[in-house]
């Protein structure tokens, strides 16, 4: 798995490239809470057209990033994910909390939107 | 039963061997001309039982993992062992959304992934000797 990280605005954006399973978590946890610490801002979007496989894990790592940013009142959100991971994140109902986006303008629309 | 071709492997219960034990799976499967999708089911479903063996069973301890693949008449057949903690309520373990270990950022999700993927999983364990799912999927082509 390898991950980027960009600022726009207030909002970090991971994209994440490979794999993500109970393994690459702990990499995409660390780094992603590293970078949020060492870039500030307020909101994440996960860019996930290339990711190749994702399994619940992956869910457990986002929810986790969510708890963290929504205390601090932030959004997050996820963009380009494909149908097999899309699915995935319907069997958990995640979409109630982090909301899915075609692409990275809708997800940015909606983290930037959030209340000051 | 007699499968017309099978392999069972042991490997370490480290995280690294879930992307070993889905490799595997792939490629024992690819010998039967199966969609992507298909592919993609059993290696999802075979990545969480793994995850759970090396989390919930061995709770990231030393251990082995056993994996056995095989294929009669259009299915397969899927096993994935450990010889760890066991599971105390297997019933709750397979709700939705139930984790023991929220504090690892679990999801819950595992069984219900596995369920929702494959056709039919059985769970056998015992508290102190270990777990064994047994999962089948049915290819759409031959």
């Amino acid at each position: 798995m390898e991950l980027k990280f960009f600022k726009r605005n207030r909002t970090l954006i991971i994209k994440i490239d490979g794999e993500i399973d109970h393994h690459t978590c702990e990499t995409l946890r660390g780094e992603t809470d590293r970078a949020f610490e060492k870039m500030g801002g307020k909101n994440i979007i996960f860019r996930m057209g290339d990711v190749s496989f994702m399994d619940s894990s992956g869910i457990g790592a986002i929810i986790g990033r969510y708890k963290n940013i929504q205390r601090l009142g932030g959004r997050i959100a996820v963009a380009e994910a494909n149908q097999r991971v899309e699915q995935i994140f319907q069997l958990s109902a995640m979409q109630s909390l982090i909301p899915s986006f075609p692409n990275l303008d809708l997800a940015l629309e909606y983290v930037e939107g959030g209340k000051e | 039963m007699e499968y017309q071709n099978a392999f069972r492997v042991f490997f370490a219960a480290k995280s690294q061997n879930e992307a070993l034990a889905r490799i595997m799976t792939a490629a024992f499967l690819s010998q039967y001309d199966p969609t992507l999708s298909e592919i993609t089911d059993v290696k999802t479903a075979v990545s969480e039982a793994v995850t759970n063996a090396i989390i919930h069973g061995y709770e990231e301890k030393t251990g082995e993992v056993e994996l056995f693949c095989g294929y009669k008449d259009g299915q397969v057949y899927i096993e994935v062992a450990d010889q760890g903690k066991g599971i105390a309520d297997i019933n709750q373990a397979r709700e939705p959304l139930y984790t023991s270990k929220p504090e690892l950022e679990r999801s819950g999700m595992g069984f219900t992934i596995m369920e929702t993927f494959m056709e039919g999983i059985r769970v056998e364990s015992r508290q102190g000797e270990g777990t064994r799912i047994y999962m089948v999927k049915t290819l759409t082509t031959e």
